[in-house]
């Protein structure tokens, strides 16, 4: 397990060498998208360039430009636009819960931060700007600056390890024995 | 009274979402001294550091602010003369703006948002009658992530109902922010068992030595805090029961995050 602090955009060597367990701090632009954000962009296209990006699955709280709350939501939900999505050059995708491994590999990573803490994310994270904003607070996709936003530990690597599918096979094994 | 319930609706909200009971906490405090995993352990304390932040800072402790649910306790000598459900909505109007709470409630089909968390039947408002002549509220704000891993099962009578349980939990858990709260509707019907289920959160916590048993259980599947490992995958379970026909056996299964938000106002 090592911690790693990195910078967006992100390229192919600085998510080559992450390695399942790891955990990361990421500094500079990060993008939110939910789902009606993604539903937007598979229909529309991305209303930004998501070379390198870090895409949080993320519907912030957001007060006068001020982030108030801004822990990740379920990235299940948005397993159906995985491929697409890292076909616009998405280097990260944040969440809680995970997303099938496949689709990582030798692309991306997955990184899951600490659901519920919203006030702690808030911490790190400043308002850059917002696009499509009449999709609402919660579906908007917002642009944040941030700061060391963290600790995510690398949940899905490029190189085929999935971290929620070995506790869950484990899971299994244990309940069968 | 119709400004106290406004009033009390506002506090109880403001409290419940900056906050987290001193039982829950307590529980966390406990597992996170107790974990054997270094990451699970981490977790934990993140989680305790998060809500000391959003205590100091007033700050809504998840960005989701949940659809917001309301247990009132009427005291069965209170006579009312306003509509209750409209004296609860508009203190969540106020709360929305003031606290604020991030507008969730849209339309099931159109998916517009109201932008001041209420609509058709939101907030939603369990009532029960009580000797006396108080009035409690209690607000809780439910977030999507766990409410969207609950599952109501109509099982044959033949099966157990504890593996239906310990299954579920162990395919869902990950998604909805363990270490969980669990209420167990068990028996009644479709959607008595699921009523069942929300009311065991409510009454949280148990301690029948059947709950125990299966918080146990669940514990030793491994799961741990948002599903990356641990021994802490629930911290809490409640079972609540009714009879049910003699062909049924229903399981409703109520997911609660490990940001179990509830405050209690008492209107005299």
């Amino acid at each position: 397990m090592t911690e790693y602090h990195l910078r967006t955009p992100l390229s192919e060597a600085d998510v080559d060498r992450l390695v399942a367990g790891d955990v990361v701090f990421l500094s500079g632009l990060l993008f939110t998208a939910r789902d009606k954000a993604h539903a937007l962009m598979r229909r529309a296209g991305s209303p930004i360039s998501l070379e390198g990006a870090a895409l949080y699955h993320c519907g912030p709280l957001i007060l006068d430009d001020r982030v108030l709350s801004a822990g990740p939501t379920t990235s299940g939900r948005m397993a159906r636009y995985t491929d697409e999505i890292l076909r616009l050059g998405v280097r990260a995708i944040i969440g809680k819960g995970g997303l099938p491994g496949e689709p990582f590999r030798d692309k991306a990573v997955y990184l899951a931060y600490p659901g519920g803490c919203g006030a702690a994310a808030a911490q790190q994270l400043d308002v850059k700007g917002v696009h499509l904003p009449e999709l609402g607070m919660a579906e908007s996709i917002w642009e944040f600056e941030a700061k060391e936003f963290g600790p995510m530990i690398v949940a899905v690597d490029a190189h085929g390890k999935d971290l929620y599918q070995e506790v869950r096979r484990s899971a299994q094994q244990r309940e069968l024995g | 009274m119709r400004e106290k319930v406004v009033e009390a609706t506002l506090r109880a909200l403001q409290r419940a979402e900056t906050s987290l009971p001193d039982w829950v906490l307590k529980r966390i405090e406990e597992a996170a001294a107790r974990e054997s995993h270094p990451l699970a352990r981490h977790h934990l304390q993140f989680m305790l550091e998060n809500v000391r932040i959003a205590g100091e800072r007033g700050l809504p402790l998840c960005q989701d602010t949940g659809l917001l649910f309301f247990h009132v306790q009427l005291g069965r000598e209170l006579i009312l003369d306003f509509s209750l459900n409209e004296a609860i909505a508009e203190g969540v109007r106020i709360a929305t703006k003031k606290i604020p709470l991030r507008p969730n409630a849209v339309h099931p089909q159109t998916r517009k948002n109201s932008g001041d968390n209420t609509g058709l039947c939101m907030p939603d408002i369990i009532l029960d009658y009580v000797d006396g002549q108080d009035l409690l509220l209690t607000a809780f704000p439910k977030g999507a992530g766990s409410e969207n891993m609950s599952v109501v099962g109509m099982l044959n009578p033949a099966d157990d109902p504890f593996d239906f349980i310990v299954k579920s939990v162990g395919e869902r858990a990950a998604n909805a922010c363990p270490p969980l709260f669990l209420g167990i509707g068990l028996g009644g019907s479709f959607d008595l068992a699921a009523r069942l289920a929300k009311r065991a959160l409510l009454n949280m916590p148990g301690a029948s030595q059947e709950e125990l048993q299966l918080l146990q259980r669940i514990n030793s599947l491994g799961i741990g805090p948002m599903g990356l490992g641990g021994d802490t995958t629930a911290l809490c379970i409640k079972i609540e029961k009714a009879f049910c026909h003699t062909a049924s056996l229903p399981v409703a299964i109520n997911f609660q995050c490990w940001a179990y938000r509830s405050a209690t106002e008492v209107i005299q």
